[in-house]
């Protein structure tokens, strides 16, 4: 190919510094990878990456202080919120975030995060919604789509027996403590720019102490759902986003009006 | 000059966290312990010293916020009761595993189940031999007074630290909520900024510049890899054995007999070995302090000298089992004790005594 | 022929192969390669030279594989 092109002062876009040079662990194109990029992507380039204090769930991303290459606590299923919570008071000047999935956010860790919430921590919550446990080898999850399959919903999710699919980013909306709320995606570039401007607000926004900033990103679990992964982005298109809603939810406080 | 005041034992040990330097209280309302909390929302320690408190929405929460605390650096500390014990074993052990220095009170109940706010001492299994998953092991000191209550809190900022290990000050509701004249030891500072970078550069308070970021965690998939992380555990296990037993001895040198007791069953038997010494019977106390590390040696070595030990507890027979391992077995050793918040009588100890060594 | 304006540089060994990339190359100028890289996984390589250096490749790859470089 053309490589008189590739000069330092040609270059346009590069892996950030902020994710350390290890292999990810995830399955291919899973949407795991790209939202750490993006979260470490605005780390870099608000310069906060010795300001900053992670907090990672159990899940997939259990693994994310491998990849990411800030300070990073590892919490017990579904307490990264309680975390967070405490680091952020005792450093009020950090900058505190919690990498959750669903299983760990919206199941056994829903008083924790709700109780984050109502308090209005000053911390980004940042929700990986992909529907199942990935990590488990694909359970059904709270967020699990009506009739929906998995290894614990063989015949697909039963809204009599097990509910519907819970949608924690509404839920913790109407709390005031939460000033920003998004629903967002990684699958697609133009999703995945907007993804990181929602991060980027939702960093900008702690230094404000202005309480929760929620954000939610809907993705693919390929290996879950036992598909390709351009198929399972088509299938999260066709089925995932008329469920969970992308854009903005609440902003500056105040609910947005669709 | 001396500060002396008449407290409960709870608020001595909320006086003594702001006090010794704590950083962060992180707890949950249950009696017979809720007035640490209340005692230090009423002081405002943010404004006396910069400590932070927080009422959390469980005791699931508040252990950890344990954990996000010690894990950044900060001096931490929580305080619960029986049941709520009990719903912070899993934090217990991944602090434990991520070896993270905080302080877990457990002023105990009546049990099992929901039981009732009488006094007990039945959680001791639970705390010297581990009630989360894994082997793991917390430094666990028994105060017996008012005065201990408030002591021991400073001691446990200082032995976890020293140890990078969990400490867990097991009292029970009547020391809680029975107040007593305290002397309080004066403040001392919060670690500085620096102090914690100096001691504590393991914690996550962000990536230094010229330095590799740190992580906090109890995962290792590689059974290698966690093997030498107990391994590592279990050698530090074997120095807080060598060197921070604490014990106690009343009226031994001369025993033929040895009651050994902690915390407030220790308390009644110091009126039952004069009831029996005033009969002729010559009686000592052994009160472990730390109930971990046990004081094996000191039990070990009084063996030979004595006809016999009676263990009295506020539980059905716990700590019994470490003073019969303590003698090999080789020794008689009795045992009474009340269940479900009942206090024994001295009277009823010295009887149980009597037909245990007719 | 038209000025050449982008190029990227695939970390072969680290593409999984996912194929995420394939269809937002707005100029299609990115396949899958027949050959595979050292873990079995076809990789992304690119096959034509009209490659503007929008980066829609690199942003959307979930391992961080691609680096683009576009002519100022």
């Amino acid at each position: 190919m053309y490589t008189e092109l590739i000069k330092p002062e040609n270059l346009v876009y590069t892996k950030t510094k902020v994710m350390t040079d290890k292999e990810l662990s995830y399955c291919p194109g899973c949407g795991h990878g790209t939202a750490h990029r993006i979260i470490m992507e605005v780390i870099e380039e608000m310069g906060i990456q010795g300001e900053t204090i992670g907090v990672a769930p159990v899940g997939c991303s259990v693994l994310a202080y491998e990849f990411m290459n800030i300070d990073v606590q590892q919490a017990a299923h579904g307490r990264a919120p309680a975390l967070a919570t405490a680091i952020k008071r005792l450093w009020p000047e950090k900058y505190v975030f919690t990498y959750q999935g669903d299983g760990d956010l919206a199941a056994i860790g829903t008083a924790e995060t709700i109780h984050a919430c109502n308090r209005g921590e000053n911390i980004v919550i940042v929700f990986i919604n992909n529907g199942i446990y990935g990590m488990t080898g694909g359970q059904m999850a709270p967020t699990t789509l009506p009739n929906m399959k998995s290894s614990t919903s063989p015949y697909g999710r039963d809204e009599v027996e097990m509910g519907h699919p819970l949608k924690m980013t509404e839920l913790v909306a109407n709390l005031p403590g939460v000033y920003y709320v998004t629903r967002q995606a990684v699958h697609k570039p133009g999703h995945v720019r907007k993804a990181k401007k929602a991060i980027r607000k939702a960093f900008e926004n702690t230094a404000k102490k202005t309480g929760v900033s929620f954000v939610e990103i809907v993705s693919n679990c390929n290996s879950g759902w036992k598909m390709r992964p351009t198929d399972a982005n088509q299938w999260m298109e066709d089925n995932m986003f008329p469920y969970y809603q992308l854009g903005d939810i609440k902003v500056d406080g105040l609910f947005v009006n669709k | 000059m001396k500060e002396l005041r008449l407290m409960k034992g709870n608020e001595a040990m909320a006086e003594a966290m702001i006090r010794a330097g704590y950083d962060g209280y992180f707890g949950y309302p249950i009696t017979p312990q809720s007035e640490v909390m209340e005692y230090l929302q009423a002081e405002r320690p943010m404004e006396r010293t910069g400590m932070v408190v927080l009422q959390a929405e469980s005791e699931v929460a508040s252990i950890n916020m344990l954990y996000g605390g010690a894990g950044s650096g900060k001096n931490v500390v929580t305080s619960s009761s029986s049941p709520g014990i009990s719903l912070m074993q899993e934090g217990l052990s991944y602090i434990a595993g991520a070896e993270l220095p905080c302080l877990v009170i457990n002023v105990q109940r009546g049990g099992p189940g929901l039981g009732d706010i009488q006094p007990a001492q039945a959680d001791y299994f639970q705390a010297v031999k581990g009630g989360g998953h894994g082997d793991y092991k917390l430094i666990v000191i028994a105060p017996a007074s008012v005065q201990e209550s408030s002591d021991f809190v400073k001691l446990a900022l200082e032995l976890s630290n020293k140890y990078r290990n969990p400490v867990m000050i097991l009292t029970d509701g009547a020391i809680g909520q029975m107040m007593e004249k305290v002397e309080l030891f004066p403040h001392q500072p919060r670690w500085t900024i620096e102090e914690i970078k100096e001691k504590k550069p393991w914690a996550t308070f962000g990536k230094p510049a010229d330095g590799e970021r740190r992580i906090i965690t109890s995962l290792d998939l590689l059974p290698e890899k966690l093997e030498a992380h107990n391994t590592h555990l279990q050698e530090k296990y074997r120095t807080i054995e060598k060197n921070e037993v604490r014990y106690e001895e009343i009226m031994c040198e001369d025993a033929e007999y040895i009651f050994v007791a902690y915390g407030l069953a220790s308390r009644i038997c110091q009126k039952t070995i004069q009831l029996l010494r005033d009969k002729g019977i010559k009686v000592g106390i052994v009160r472990p302090i730390t109930l971990y590390p046990f004081p094996k040696d000191i039990l070990k070595s009084y063996a030979s000298k004595v006809k016999g030990f009676f263990v009295v507890e506020m539980n059905a027979g716990q700590m019994v089992e470490d003073v019969q391992l303590a003698v090999e077995c080789k020794e008689k050793v009795g045992f009474y004790g009340r269940t479900g918040g009942v206090l024994p009588t001295p009277e009823e100890v010295m009887e149980a005594f009597e037909k245990s060594f007719k | 022929m038209a000025k050449v304006k982008g190029v990227i540089v695939v970390d072969t060994e680290r593409c999984k192969g996912c194929e995420v990339c394939i269809p937002v190359c707005p100029v299609n100028v990115i396949a899958m390669s027949p050959k595979v890289n050292g873990k079995g996984y076809n990789y992304m390589e690119q096959i034509a030279e009209a490659c503007t250096g929008c980066s829609n490749c690199a942003v959307v790859c979930p391992d961080g594989v691609i680096t683009v470089y576009r002519s100022k």
